[in-house]
């Protein structure tokens, strides 16, 4: 069994007794007790978000808001992407880099219009959230003000029939499209809603008061369409989806371009070279960088986990696994990993130490599931 | 069932003469989750008690199988290659995983029987 603290020590979400409510098993994760399936299975959730629609408590990630007089331009030091030149209401993907161009989280930022002065709403990883706020806040200080909010809870509702459930409640929903996201009003209370997931669905996070979400959250389970998922399925649904587990498959080791993650370097930003790291990856986007994240597809139905050696056929050592597990929706393991730059083109074949033996991997291009994201 | 013996691992065999049956307890299963995959012994493998006997892989997770008593497989579940959920939906029945041949009977007397090892999951809870 995993090392934990005990129980007693662990923070819970404002969706706490609901989990429990729904036959939830809860395990530690962050700091918190999550749900990380409910009685229906991994298998049945991830299928089900597939086909209809799955509600997910992430209220453990951190949600804070930054303010300054040009907050864009002072939030672009600690990050790559276009920041200024998002429009009010679109969102981003973007990452906090270390001055050597690795990666310290990764995050959405959405901005914001606060009665005329633009603000960025920002959405970080549960595990780097202590650390975030407090780089953010020391590296900004005087030029920027972070306000965390504490009382918030974020639920995510994905799946092709999200959108259905959603607008019955919330008809303004409908307006987004993918990576947009506004204020709206539930239940005459406020709440800040994103078209945007971890799934590969279409779908929306909704960021309301503590108080509020239990009850809304029963609001959409009482829906036929909804079904409640736990973090055991949200990883199958995002590894089928290629996007990165923060601490697995990115991490203050890697950098953007190793990671497949060059797109999130905007490309303002590569003329300025004003980011941190800037040098080593502008480096490795114009010269390429010696390894890359690449989809794996091992031959059979055994898993290969994180953590796994990779070969090339003779037996040398080329990278290792950071995420693997089974595909529901593919009925077969997939896996991600790094090898080396002459390794990573997709029908390479690799191969992969499994209680040692060695199984055979076909390098693949991923998401391994096409998306089904609402663009237009 | 009244031959079936259990490890404090949640593993269980079942004696017929002089061969027993192993598998994985509901319990287990339940605690594991959906199974996708499992990696079952060799035939002719002499094993001692409490040797690794097989790995059972869930969506999220590999967790290994001790057996619970001392042998040589001479049978192994070859459905579980086609339907490894049946170590889910019969943990007791269809989703046992190798026979073996006993080299020591006199292992079984330390394991729980029925009522032990009930009594031993409640202490869980």
């Amino acid at each position: 069994m995993a090392t934990a603290k005990p129980d007693t020590d662990l923070l819970k979400t404002p969706l706490h007794d609901l989990h429990v409510a729904h036959g939830a098993r809860m395990v530690p994760f962050a700091g918190y007790a999550m749900p990380v399936q409910y009685p229906s299975g991994i298998i049945t959730e991830h299928k089900h978000t597939r086909s209809a629609a799955g509600l997910f408590d992430v209220s453990h990630m951190g949600q804070a808001i930054l303010r300054g007089a040009d907050v864009a331009a002072s939030f672009e030091k600690l990050v790559p992407g276009d920041i200024a030149g998002l429009n009010i209401g679109q969102m981003r993907y973007t990452l906090l880099l270390n001055e050597a161009g690795g990666i310290r989280d990764d995050l959405m930022a959405t901005r914001i219009d606060e009665d005329g002065r633009f603000a960025l709403f920002l959405v970080v990883n549960a595990a780097c959230k202590g650390a975030d706020f407090a780089h953010i806040a020391t590296s900004l200080a005087g030029e920027a003000e972070l306000e965390i909010l504490e009382d918030r809870a974020l639920l995510a509702l994905q799946g092709p029939q999200a959108e259905a459930v959603l607008a019955a409640l919330v008809p303004d929903c409908c307006d987004l499209v993918f990576l947009e996201g506004r204020d709206m009003n539930i239940d005459g209370a406020p709440a800040f809603v994103t078209r945007s997931g971890y799934t590969g669905e279409d779908g929306f996070e909704i960021s309301l008061t503590a108080d509020a979400a239990s009850a809304f959250a029963e609001k959409l389970l009482s829906h036929e369409a909804v079904a409640p998922i736990g973090l055991g399925a949200r990883d199958s649904l995002r590894l089928e989806a290629g996007l990165c587990l923060y601490g697995h498959d990115i991490d203050e080791a890697t950098t953007p371009v190793e990671a497949g993650l060059t797109w999130v370097v905007g490309n303002r930003r590569r003329e300025s070279a004003d980011f941190p790291g800037a040098d080593t990856i502008l480096g490795q986007i114009a010269d390429g960088a010696s390894r890359k994240r690449v989809g794996l597809l091992p031959e059979g139905r055994a898993p290969v986990r994180e953590g796994a050696p990779v070969q090339d056929g003779d037996g040398h050592s080329i990278g290792s696994v950071t995420s693997g597990g089974f595909a529901p929706g593919l009925e077969k393991p997939i896996a991600m990993g790094y090898v080396t730059t002459d390794h990573a083109a997709p029908g390479t074949s690799v191969q992969i130490e499994l209680r040692g033996r060695s199984v055979a991997a076909e390098v693949v291009a991923m998401p391994f599931v096409k998306p089904n994201y609402k663009r237009s | 069932m009244a031959d079936r013996k259990y490890t404090e691992d949640h593993e269980w065999v079942e004696v017929d003469g002089e061969n027993g049956v192993i598998g994985i307890s509901d319990y287990a299963q339940e605690q594991l989750g959906d199974v996708v995959f499992v990696e079952l012994p060799s035939v002719g493998k002499v094993l001692d008690q409490r040797d690794e006997a097989a790995v059972v892989e869930s969506v999220k997770a590999a967790a290994e199988v001790y057996t619970p008593v001392s042998g040589e497989v001479i049978e192994v579940n070859e459905e579980l290659n086609n339907d490894p959920s049946l170590v889910n939906t019969d943990a007791f029945g269809e989703g046992w995983f190798a026979k073996l041949k006993l080299t020591d009977p006199t292992e079984l007397e330390d394991l729980m029987d029925e009522g032990a090892y009930k009594t031993f999951l409640a202490g869980l809870s």
